[in-house]
């Protein structure tokens, strides 16, 4: 009971005994970052992956499935979807790069684990903005997707 | 692990490694080995759609589906990421989910989830493929 952390803190678990330090506790910094957002990113590409699948499922339903499929893609809430995959695709591939470099018992440095952990999030930043910026330079005209039409 | 005399677990269990899941380290094993494959597959993946030019209609999307090239390697991203993402939302639900009745459940709907997302995605790409 006279411990100190659940004394300091008024808090302890129920028996009275002190907790290991919880987030709170911490201070923020890169390497927490993209260890929350490795998980985070990872579990929005499980829906990200089931979506892909559906939509490779649309194209062998046929036109009018695809066309259904691409103008759920253009609407906003679609396209903010799309985006957020690339952005969290990126994120998590450069991440999981790093985390398989962990595993090969490298790279524990804090100062390099911090600098590296800044470089991954600006390079998924980037790379979103790189395939952005090659996709729209490849996009149909107008009227971007014809499949919205009733013919 | 206890080195202890008094502990209960027999040489044999010890020597196989496997734990109390009796899967031993496989599905970390299986996480990295399948990360390594969506290194190689993504950026390919991501680059074969956009040159493609899917979004110009259901001819693109097929034609490029329907190319051998195309469909084995799509057919091998998929198994991958739906393995890996099966083994990491396994850790997900083991980390995050105390009740014990809650979570085998959970576990359980997620290997049916995996399942049904793959072999959905792999007929689909079966399906494109067998059109001549």
């Amino acid at each position: 009971m006279a411990d100190g952390v659940s004394a300091e803190k008024g808090k302890g678990g129920p028996d009275g005994r002190p907790l290991s330090p919880h987030l709170q506790i911490w201070r923020w910094h890169a390497t927490m970052l993209t260890s929350i957002l490795h998980r985070a990113t990872g579990v929005a590409l499980y829906g990200g992956a089931l979506l892909f699948a559906l939509w490779l499922v649309s194209i062998a339903l046929g036109p009018q499935a695809y066309a259904l499929s691409s103008a759920l893609i253009a609407t906003i809430p679609g396209q903010v979807i799309l985006w957020g995959i690339v952005l969290s695709v990126s994120f998590h591939i450069l991440s999981g790069l790093r985390h398989l470099v962990w595993d090969l018992g490298a790279g524990f440095n804090p100062k390099l684990s911090s600098l590296f952990s800044n470089l991954i999030i600006i390079g998924a930043v980037l790379l979103t903005a790189g395939i952005w910026y090659w996709s729209a330079s490849s996009m149909p005209p107008a009227p971007r997707f014809q499949g919205m039409q009733i013919q | 692990m206890s080195r202890s005399k008094n502990s209960l677990r027999v040489p044999l269990a010890k020597v196989r490694g496997l734990g109390s899941a009796k899967e031993g380290t496989g599905h970390f094993i299986t996480q990295r080995v399948s990360a390594v494959g969506l290194f190689l597959l993504l950026p390919w993946l991501i680059c074969s759609l956009i040159m493609s030019k899917v979004q110009f209609g259901w001819e693109h999307a097929a034609v490029w589906l329907n190319a051998p090239w195309n469909a084995v390697p799509c057919a091998l991203f998929v198994i991958a990421a739906f393995t890996h993402m099966r083994v990491g939302m396994q850790v997900v639900i083991e980390d995050y989910i105390q009740r014990s009745g809650t979570r085998l459940l959970l576990l359980i709907l997620n290997t049916f989830v995996a399942l049904a997302g793959a072999v959905s995605a792999l007929f689909a790409i079966f399906r494109v493929f067998s059109w001549v």
